[in-house]
């Protein structure tokens, strides 16, 4: 009897041990059905964007004068374009250039971003005042216009559009982890660390930083459908990919001469646009309702 | 209250000076001889000596900035390169029809959004909160210029009842208004129920349906009224996204307004017009900003204490 309850008790250590917080952040995020939809969607087209280039049905820069503007069909699932060109294809094949640029604009944006905002919220004083008042100087361009700027001066292109899109994501970066650094910098550990005698760095990477990180996740998932819309935004104005990429935004602004005739052409990457920024958007608001502290505690 | 307007006017001025110095910068940072951008890429020497002189680019920067500015001042923004008008009267035509533009989306996005948000917020986790929600965030995921393309097909081809663009009375903000403000409606409904939610919670709100208040008393002149402090916030803020969508939005509909000016500069490098349309665009945004601000201040009581 004694024994069995042994047992019992070594099982429920067994199981408090298998507890992590990632453990704990998946069991709350499944329960969010939308956000998990969304989050398979985006594996899904992860996955497309980086196999499908070498899978697509047809050649996407190959015109085929002979199926001009044809609508979506059995043999073209989302129909031709103005050169006959295999809509499909090209999306598929789009959507790695998509992913792509707003990965990296994001991510560079991200890593910039938080290494002013940790040294501007650690250090306070005249670097905070000087980064901050640079971040308010860059606020005072609304983000579109921005970019539009920076790719005025650097020449369009896909690289220039991630420079663009990059630089307006560093000031909302940077405001966000100083806030974060701002609160986590108070702790105790921090300041037992410094009595320590441990370096800044290793006390803004060691200590300060994993307190800003499910604010981060939050934020840089709804960057990303910002930046898509952004760069396809650029795009479609003629700043960012040529045009003759199968760029979602070029594809548009290409079709838009044929809307009266061929709606499809203009259709299909709108719906890839909308699905992937809408997509990012729902991950982000489930996020936020599973790891936001505030909206944790409500 | 005053004091924390001309307080905050002060502490515009240094990012104000920045910003000007950064657009009187950009036809220096552009790759290549600024004369010579100026002057074309067909110019001789001799042009391109002319234009460095009567531009002012042969003398020190710093006299260029200072020159620069005094032009500025006295509202002399230099010549288009493609038309040949001075910039300022370019301006003239295209700036109201930009800031009509944006006022009606402004204007019919926040009374929809909040609309829709207080409706959603009374029936939390009902249907109509969940369609509500689903438009709010499907708005904000729409990109403009494909919703614009949209409307276009259904009201102008498909129906003939609106023209497909270009400025030609009221009819012709329409279709633009509803593209420009449909992500602004979106984030003002999404922020609108999170913070009648929130005030609902409150005491006093419990207090009032305790003390057998009606219903409707309650959200409208207690909840809204508290949540609508955050809400102006929120809706002027999120002017830039007006003024940086309205350059997408004013291409798609050949929109005669400042946005498209910007954008047909670029493509024609006329880059006196582009400087000068970029800091315009600047002043402008720094300028709602403060208002909002202002407004905050004024609507919010316990900020007015403070201050």
């Amino acid at each position: 009897m004694q024994s069995s309850s042994l047992v019992k008790q070594d099982a429920i250590v067994v199981k408090h041990a298998k507890y992590s917080p990632v453990r704990e952040f998946w069991r709350a995020f499944k329960k969010q059905k939308a956000a998990l939809v969304a989050s398979i969607f985006i594996v899904l087209l992860i996955v497309i964007a980086f196999v499908g280039p070498y899978i697509v049905p047809y050649d996407p820069f190959e015109p085929d004068y002979n199926a001009i503007l044809q609508t979506p069909s059995a043999k073209h699932l989302a129909g031709t374009d103005e050169y006959g060109r295999d809509i499909f294809s090209r999306l598929i094949v789009g959507s790695k250039i998509s992913l792509t640029v707003s990965f990296s604009a994001v991510f560079l944006g991200l890593i910039l971003g938080t290494i002013l905002g940790l040294i501007s919220g650690y250090f306070g004083g005249w670097i905070d005042k000087i980064i901050m008042r640079t971040c308010d100087v860059l606020f005072s361009f609304p983000d579109l216009l921005l970019a539009i700027a920076i790719v005025a001066i650097l020449g369009p292109g896909i690289n220039n559009v991630i420079i663009a899109v990059m630089v307006f994501s560093i000031p909302s970066f940077a405001r966000l982890v100083r806030g974060a650094t701002l609160n986590a910098k108070e702790n105790v550990y921090v300041e037992a660390a410094k009595s320590m005698g441990a370096s800044h760095v290793r006390i803004m990477y060691k200590h300060i930083f994993p307190e800003t990180i499910s604010e981060l996740i939050i934020f840089v998932t709804m960057r990303v459908g910002t930046a898509i819309l952004a760069a396809s935004s650029l795009s479609f104005l003629g700043l960012g990919a040529s045009p003759e990429m199968p760029e979602w935004g070029v594809m548009l602004s290409s079709g838009r001469d044929y809307l009266g005739t061929a709606t499809h052409v203009v259709l299909m990457p709108g719906i890839a646009i909308f699905l992937t920024v809408l997509a990012f958007n729902l991950i982000g608001d489930g996020l936020r309702d599973v790891l936001d502290p505030k909206i944790k505690n409500n | 209250m005053l004091k924390y307007i001309v307080k905050r006017i002060v502490e515009m001025i240094p990012i104000l000076i920045v910003v000007s110095i950064l657009t009187f910068l950009f036809i220096h940072l552009i790759p290549g001889d600024p004369a010579r951008l100026v002057a074309g890429k067909d110019a001789t020497l001799e042009e391109v000596e002319n234009v460095r002189k009567s531009l002012g680019l042969d003398k020190p920067i710093i006299m260029q900035y200072f020159s620069y500015m005094k032009n500025l001042v006295s509202g002399e923004l230099g010549t288009s390169l493609t038309t040949g008008l001075p910039v300022i009267d370019m301006f003239k035509t295209r700036f109201m029809p930009s800031i009509y533009l944006t006022f009606l989306s402004m204007f019919w996005a926040t009374i929809l959004g909040l609309l829709i948000g207080i409706f959603s917020a009374i029936n939390k986790n009902k249907w109509p909160d969940y369609l509500g929600m689903v438009t709010a965030v499907s708005g904000i995921s729409l990109p403009g210029f494909w919703l614009g393309l949209i409307l276009i097909q259904i009201f102008s081809v498909t129906f003939g009842i609106l023209p497909t663009g270009g400025l030609n009375g009221f009819s012709s903000y329409i279709l633009p208004s509803i593209t420009l403000g449909a992500g602004i409606m979106s984030m003002i409904a999404r922020f609108t129920r999170s913070s009648m939610l929130e005030t609902m919670q409150s005491d006093y709100i419990r207090t009032g349906r305790a003390k057998g208040l009606k219903e409707r008393t309650v959200i409208v002149q207690h909840a809204l009224r508290n949540s609508l402090i955050s809400v102006v916030t929120v809706a002027g803020l999120q002017f830039g996204f007006l003024l940086g969508g309205s350059v997408v939005v004013e291409t798609v509909f050949s929109f005669p307004g400042m946005g498209r000016l910007l954008i047909d500069s670029i493509s024609f490098r006329d880059y006196p017009v582009i400087q000068s349309a970029l800091l315009l665009f600047a002043f402008e945004f720094i300028l709602v900003n403060l208002i909002v601000d202002i407004l905050y201040t004024k609507l919010n009581p316990k900020i007015q204490l403070q201050s």
